[in-house]
Parts: C-alpha cells; structure tokens; sequence
C-alpha cells in the first residue's frame, strides 16, 4: 500500500513497490492524459512533476513516491488556461499531440525555476522530450511566450502545485 | 500476412463491363493523383461496396459528411485519421467554407469506419499518400454547397419567399427584411427538401476561410491531455495483453512454457494467438512482466541467416543481374560509349522504423457475436476482395461477418505509414475473440522497432555521360530493393483487383522507383531500372515512401555531377528545368530567402535539392557547419507549392515537421539487421532528432492556382541530400550511404 498526493487528492493504491508511477497513474488511477512512449526514459512522454520537479514517471517506482506530491497534465488547470498551455494555444504547437503532456510539463517545470529561460536553457531542459513530429521550433516560442504571459506567475505555479484549486 | 487477406468478395461481379444500376454497387471511375504513394499514373475502376448511409439521430444530414441538430450544433464528420497533420481542421474548412458557418461554430466527429467514407484515389477509407485534402478538395465544399442549397431552399418556404431573396451567412439564413433563421431552426425543414444533383461551388475570389489559418480544433484537447489517442480508448475495465512475438523475421512458434508468466502476481491468462503469445492481467507493467518471463520456442525459418552484409550481397547480385526498367528513355548504352565524361557512383540506404510517439496498440472486445474495435488507425474501412481495412481484417480474426464489428477511430500518436498496416488491429480482434471482456494489446517500444514494417532498404547504382559542357546526356539508375507492393497485392489477387491498385504483380513496383524513374530533369537518354529482392523483413509504406530513398539518390547524385562540371548547384539543376516551370519557381524561391548567391557565414556552406512527389514541389537549402567532429545543421530554407493553400499555418508546419523526420533519419536512422532480427531495440539506439539539434526552419509557400497538392510527405526528401550537398560543399566528403558518418 503506497500513499501519496496526485493532483492535490490524496490516493493510496496497492501495486507491487516495483510498479512504475506511470502505470499506476493509467492503469490503476485511470488518468490517460499522461503517455507511454519508450519505458526507458529516453522519450519523456510521461513527464509529471513529483514534488515539482519534471520527473519520468516510466522510471519512477511507485515504492519512491509514498508521501510525495504528484502532479500530471490533468492537474495543471482546471480549463486549460495555464500560462504555458496558452502559450501552447496562441503558438498552435501541437500536431499528433501524443508527446505534448509531457512537452508541457517539462516546460512548467522549466519555467518555475527560470522565469525567462535563454534559448540554451530550453535546450537543457526540454531536450530529454522527444517530438516525432518536429514541433521543437514551435515549443521554443511557445516557451518564450510563456513566459511573457505568466505576469502572475509566482502565483500560478503555486496554484499549480496546489493541484489547480483556484 | 497474406493469409489475412483472403478474398472474401468475390461474388461473380465483373468490374470490366461499365455497367449501371447493378443492385447495391456503384461502379466510380477513379483517377488516381500523379505521384501518391499508393497509387500510379493508372485510370481505373473500383468496385465499391453498399453505399447506404450511416445511421445518424441528426435533424438534418444530407449526407455522410455534415450533421446539424435543432439546437444549431454543426458537426463535420472527418473521414481522415488525425495524425498530426491537422486534418479535423483543414477537411471542416472545406465544408464550413461553403455551408456559411463560422470554423469555431464547427465541432467534427471521427466517422466509423463504413463504405459512405471510403474516397478516391484508392476506394478506400485511408489516410495516406498525402491525399486528404487533394481528395477532399471537391466532395467536401461540394457537401457544404448542397446543404446550404437546401437550408436556403428551407428558409424561403418557411418564409413564403423566393430562394433568391434569401442570403446565407454565418451560420444563418436572413430574410430581405433582416430577420433571420439559424441553421439549427431551419434544419428539420431543411431535411425535408429533396438533395440536389448539381449545385454551384464559390468562386476563390470569394473564399473568406480557405486560405487562412484559424485555430485549428484539436488543439485544446491537446494541451489538456484530453485527446484520447488508441492508448486511452474503450472500455477503462479493458485489461492488458501484451505479445511475445518471434524475434527472426519470419519466424513460427513452434512451444511454450505458460507457467512463469502465470506465476508472475497479477497475471490472469496466457493465449496463445497468431502474432505469437499473449499474456493478459489487469495493467502493463504485470502483462509485460509476465510476457518477458515467458519460455518459448521458435522456428526460426530461413530468416536466421540474414545480415546486413548478406542483404547488401543480395543487392548488388540483383543489380548484377539485371532488372526491370521502369523508364527507358532514348539509347543509355550507346550515349555512354560516346560520351567523353562518364560519372559513376553508388548509394546505400538502410531499412528503417517509423517509431510513432504511440506505440502501437488497439483495444477490442468480442461480445455476443459483436465485436467492437478502438484503434489508432490510419487505413478503416476498404472492399473484401482486396483483403479489407482494418474493420474487416477484425472481423477475419474474430470470425465475425463484416457487418458485425464496429470500428472506432481514436486520434493517432503519429502514423506516417506504419498505421495503414493493420497488425496490431488483427491480433487484438483474435485476442479479444479469445477471451472474455475488452482487452488493449499494447507493444511496448521494443516491440514497437523490431517489428515494424520498414522502409524498404535499397541499394543504388548510378551512371550519367556528361556533354563538353558538363550537362548529362545519358543517365542510368539501377536499383535494387524489396517491393512493398507485392506484400500488399499479392499474386494471387485477380489480375484486375491488382492493376487497380496501380501494380502489376510481377511488374515494376511504383512505390520501388517513384522519385528516380520521374525525375525532372531534362536528358535525352535515361534509364531507370528496378530489381526485387524478395525477403523475409516485413516492409511498408513509410513517410514519403520510394521518394524517400530516391529523392536522396537523385539529389545527391546530380550534386555530384554539377561539381563535377564546376557549375552552381542551383543553376546546374535549373538549367536542366526548363520545361519544369513549378520545380524552377521554388527553386528560385529557395535561392533567394535562403541568400544562396551570397556568402555563408564563416565555417558554414550550404546544398540544395529539389523534388516534386505527392503533387506538391519541394525545394530545400542546408546551411551546415562541422563543430567538434559533430555535423550541425543551422538552418532549413524551404519552398514549396502545394497547389491552392487551404491552411497556410498547417502546410508550413507540415513542411518542417517532415523536414525534423527527415533529418532524424539523415544523421540517425538505420534498422540493422544480424541473425535475422533487428538489432535496435529503443529510442537509446534508434535515437531521434532532439530539440537542441533542431535547426531553425524557414517556409515560404509558392503562390499556385494549381489544385492542392499533398503537404504531409513532400517536405521530406529533399532534407537529406539539401544537408549532404551542404557538407560536400564544406568538407568535399561526399555522403553515398546514410545515416551520415563523418569521413
């Protein structure tokens, strides 16, 4: 039995320590929005935050995350309007959409720490997220304009991690 | 696969003999689109199967595409898989363009898979070739016309007016006073008017949504985690199976041992099933344990004995030995004895992956003779006797008459062919035929890349006899390389149902040699030639298909001969364009955002390539620079003109999304083969393009009055040679084989 936090509700499930958080996440919590795209943390589709950090949850086993704070795509907003996923909107970045949950949660994470990142720094920390579809132009932009419209941004990431109460 | 394909249809029809009100049939003359991959330079026919229209509770349907309720809802049925190609929204602004109805006013439904959806060119319910828009292009504005036809001829009777005195305009019908219906109270007297044969389309002049870019619809729903991919699909009590397949192409199971699976904890049963065996419980990591502790045994078959040095052996004997010409133009043989200059030079390009961010996966459950199917699928819905799409090879598997499964389209993590198979929907119709309630077979990754159907590897030998003034008077290509045609219209398929997929079995595979044998260029004597080397490595159709290889081959290879006659690259090949006036403009385009005629910065240089396929032309500048032993590619310049731009935003992204495909497989793709199994396994050894090696990307869209082109593949091709004709011109390494290895 592992209790933690996932979008600000408390959970406990019972799945052997070994479980991966991301098949606890779909398969026992039922939350898709979060991917599976390679099981070995090279692609990042199955990025959430734990305790705000970007994490993989494909390598995060269940038993590492008891009393910790978990955050996926379904927890940022209520409707979609957190800055970054504006952002997202506003430059359509987006096409299969398959990688974007985890693409966006690398990005909040990103900008909870550096509010106006420089081109390298995207690079550092949104390189680890592969798009097949080759929206990396369109996410750099989005980041960058992310951060022009997080004016309240202090405010929103802590809501965020609040798991979106607002 | 072909024991999936059985001729389930063939009912004694004659599809030769034109012939008109054969019960339930409707014989369409299809004309295929010059150079889609599926289909080539071929007229034919196609036997399409009932034509009855879906089932809809709307109140006012006139046909299979548009739904609008008494509240005013407009749905659009999109009949195309969204794969990332922005299909919900540039197949809804067809039809919104001419219904009147605001795009943000539109919702769109996937359609089920059903015959009222199967399209030209192929008769098929299929999303590839880049034909969705070309296809749509007429049917869809025609749809929107007809309904607003009738919501103009409803208004005018509920008014007591003349149908001309009504106007029709955002998503409502005004009255000369100003008083006005909504489409939603018009619809129930809307459905009563007769359906017009014939109505006229707008002209472009008055096109207010086509060619714009309005938010495309499914964008929120991806940026929320809301879109629900095949992963996400059906029943949320579908239970997990996941597939131990033979590791040797070509292999059979020959035993198993159940018990360690069964003994790992939350493992409920062990099936054996076509693909191989599967291992169901309640989630994957437990499925996925439970297959990995699994003792089986295989037949490892005649696979076993290949590698890459014994396909690439089998090549060059093919060549060797002659093969058939897809073009034979003038006299190659005599023009090199005369020529004064001849240029020689081989390529090698290897199998690759499609690796889709989704791996492949579909959720099905077979329950009181029904089976209901959810799948990430590009290819729906197609007639028996060529096998069927994927509702029928359900229905095969699950031994099911056709009419009995029901097919769900979700949205698609990526296709880019992989998705027209239709594996991974089979093995979970079997599956779910096998066992009680809804079962999702998901693959993991390494699944995902050893057993895909590849990109055809290929083995190319080139010759061209070069004039005084260094222009190619003979060209000769020899290919070698498996057909993907064959695997899909196999021998003993009629000889008609084969023609009418633009094949010959036998004959030369169009998928083999697009791209080498249509090459634009100007010269009096060419041959192109295609040898089969049939293998046991599955193969299929793979983004941008033949032009894939060839596009890189031609490219480079007339590279080479403009350095070779110490010409400009770009004037070299537009010399030889004279008579190609689209290849030319976006050559020209190119050459200048990309500045071609001035300087590159210090340590850079830059190559270009230009290819047409898909109905679309292509041309792309490279500027790269060697930093640290480390390729890197700055900047992408491309034009294109894909005929009439229905969405501008989405063709340019399409463009550099199959640039960013393009270029992972220039630096990084290669499926390598040993013991008859694929070597790479994951994204650690078949690594992809990352975010700090993506190059900036310029687009500019050629003005045309053409009608639209295909825009998901046709960026593709000349990526690879525009960089290797950039670092040939930086460093003077000539790359022949890719991926790219620094000399």
């Amino acid at each position: 039995m592992v209790t933690f936090t996932l979008n600000g509700q408390p959970r406990e499930v019972d799945v052997p320590g070994d479980t991966p958080l991301l098949w606890v996440i779909r398969d026992t919590v039922k939350l898709t929005g979060t991917k599976f795209g390679c099981g070995i943390g090279q692609c990042g589709a199955c990025t959430v935050h734990l305790n705000g950090k970007a994490v993989r949850s494909c390598q995060t086993p269940i038993g590492a995350v008891a009393g910790a704070d978990v955050m996926t795509i379904e927890g940022l907003s209520p409707d979609g309007d957190h800055p970054v996923q504006r952002a997202w909107v506003e430059e359509q970045v987006p096409q299969c959409g398959y990688c974007q949950s985890g693409q966006i949660m690398s990005a909040v994470a990103l900008l909870a720490q550096t509010r106006r990142p420089t081109d390298e720094e995207i690079d550092g920390a949104m390189s680890g997220n592969l798009c097949r579809c080759g929206t990396y132009n369109a996410i750099r932009r989005a980041i960058h304009r992310a951060a022009e419209l997080s004016a309240d941004w202090p405010v929103l990431v802590a809501e965020a991690e609040q798991g979106g109460d607002r | 696969m072909s024991d999936q394909r059985a001729v389930t249809d063939r009912d004694g029809v004659d599809p030769t003999v034109e012939s008109s009100g054969v019960s339930r049939r409707t014989f369409i003359r299809i004309v295929s689109v010059a150079g889609a991959g599926l289909t080539l330079g071929v007229t034919y026919k196609v036997v399409m199967g009932s034509v009855d229209e879906p089932a809809t509770d709307a109140a006012f349907a006139p046909d299979a595409w548009l739904r609008i309720d008494e509240d005013g809802a407009v749905t659009i049925m999109v009949n195309k898989s969204e794969m990332g190609q922005g299909i919900t929204t540039a197949l809804p602004q067809l039809l919104a363009e001419e219904l009147e109805v605001p795009l943000e006013r539109v919702d769109f439904a996937f359609a089920p898979a059903h015959p009222a959806y199967r399209m030209p060119p192929m008769g098929m319910q299929l999303t590839a070739g880049s034909t969705s828009v070309m296809t749509s292009w007429e049917p869809l504005r025609r749809a929107g016309a007809t309904a607003r036809w009738m919501l103009r001829e409803a208004a005018a009777q509920m008014w007591g007016v003349a149908p001309d005195q009504v106007s029709m305009a955002d998503g409502s019908a005004i009255h000369p006073d100003g008083s006005s219906l909504s489409y939603g109270e018009l619809a129930v007297t809307a459905a009563t008017i007769a359906v017009p044969t014939s109505v006229p389309l707008k002209d472009p002049s008055e096109f207010r949504l086509i060619g714009t870019s309005p938010p495309r619809l499914d964008i929120p729903l991806k940026t929320t985690g809301q879109a629900v991919f095949g992963m996400d699909a059906g029943p949320s009590d579908a239970r997990v199976a996941v597939i131990a397949r033979s590791p040797i192409f070509g292999g059979v199971l020959r035993s198993f041992d159940p018990a360690p699976a069964l003994a790992v904890e939350g493992v409920d049963e062990v099936v054996e099933v076509a693909a191989g065996v599967a291992v169901v419980a309640n989630g994957y990591w437990v499925a996925k344990k439970g297959r990995d502790a699994l003792r089986i045994e295989w037949d490892e078959g005649e696979g076993s004995v290949l590698d890459d040095a014994e396909i690439s052996r089998r090549f060059q004997a093919a060549v060797e030995s002659g093969g058939k010409a897809a073009r034979d133009d003038g006299d190659v043989d005599v023009a090199m004895v005369d020529a004064g200059t001849v240029v020689s030079s081989t390529y090698s390009l290897p199998y690759l992956a499609h690796t889709t961010m989704e791996p492949m996966n579909c959720t099905a459950v077979v329950q009181d003779g029904h089976c209901t199917v959810w799948a990430p699928t590009q290819f729906q819905d197609a007639p028996g006797i060529i096998g069927g799409g994927s509702r029928q090879a359900a229905a095969k598997a699950a031994g099911l008459d056709e009419d009995k499964v029901e097919l769900h389209t979700t949205f698609l993590g990526g296709g880019f062919g992989r998705r027209a198979e239709r594996d991974f929907v089979i093995e979970a119709a079997e599956l779910a035929s096998k066992v009680a309630g809804p079962v999702r077979v998901i693959w993991p990754r390494e699944d995902d890349v050893q057993h895909d159907y590849y990109r055809p590897a290929s083995y190319h030998e080139l010759s061209a006899a070069l004039d005084e003034a260094g222009r190619p008077i003979a060209w000769r290509h020899e290919m070698a390389l498996q057909s993907i045609m064959e695997n899909w219209i196999p021998g003993w398929l009629p000889k008609f149902v084969a023609s009418w997929a633009g094949f010959t079995p036998g004959g030369v595979d169009p998928t083999a040699v697009e791209g080498a044998e249509n090459h634009p260029y100007l010269i009096p004597n060419v041959r192109v030639s295609w040898a089969d080397v049939p293998l046991p490595i599955p193969i299929g159709f793979w983004r941008s298909v033949g032009n894939s290889h060839n596009g890189f081959v031609v490219e480079s290879f007339v590279d080479e001969l403009a350095h070779s006659a110490g010409q400009d690259p770009y004037q070299y090949r537009r010399a030889m364009l004279m008579d190609q006036p689209r290849h030319q403009a976006v050559l020209d385009a190119v050459a200048e955002i990309s500045g071609w005629d001035t300087a590159p910065p210090e340590g850079r240089a830059r190559g270009i390539a230009v290819v047409s396929s898909f109905g679309s032309y292509v041309a792309e500048v490279a500027e790269v620079s060697v930093e640290a032993g480390r390729l890197r590619i700055h900047k992408i310049w491309c034009a294109t003109d894909c005929g009439v731009v229905v969405n501008p935003g989405i063709v340019r992204a399409q463009m550099e999304s199959a640039i960013v495909y393009g270029l992972t497989a220039a630096l990084y793709g290669r499926i390598s083969i040993e013991g008859g199994r694929a070597v790479q396994s994951n994204f650690h050894d078949y690594p992809m393009l990352r975010m700090n090696e993506a190059p900036e990307v310029e687009v500019v869209l050629v003005p045309s009055g053409d009608p639209p082109g295909g825009v998901g593949e046709p960026g593709l091709p000349p990526a690879a040679p525009a960089v290797t004709n950039a670092l040939f011109a930086l460093t003077g390494q000539r790359i022949r084989d890719l991926p790219i290895r620094l000399g």
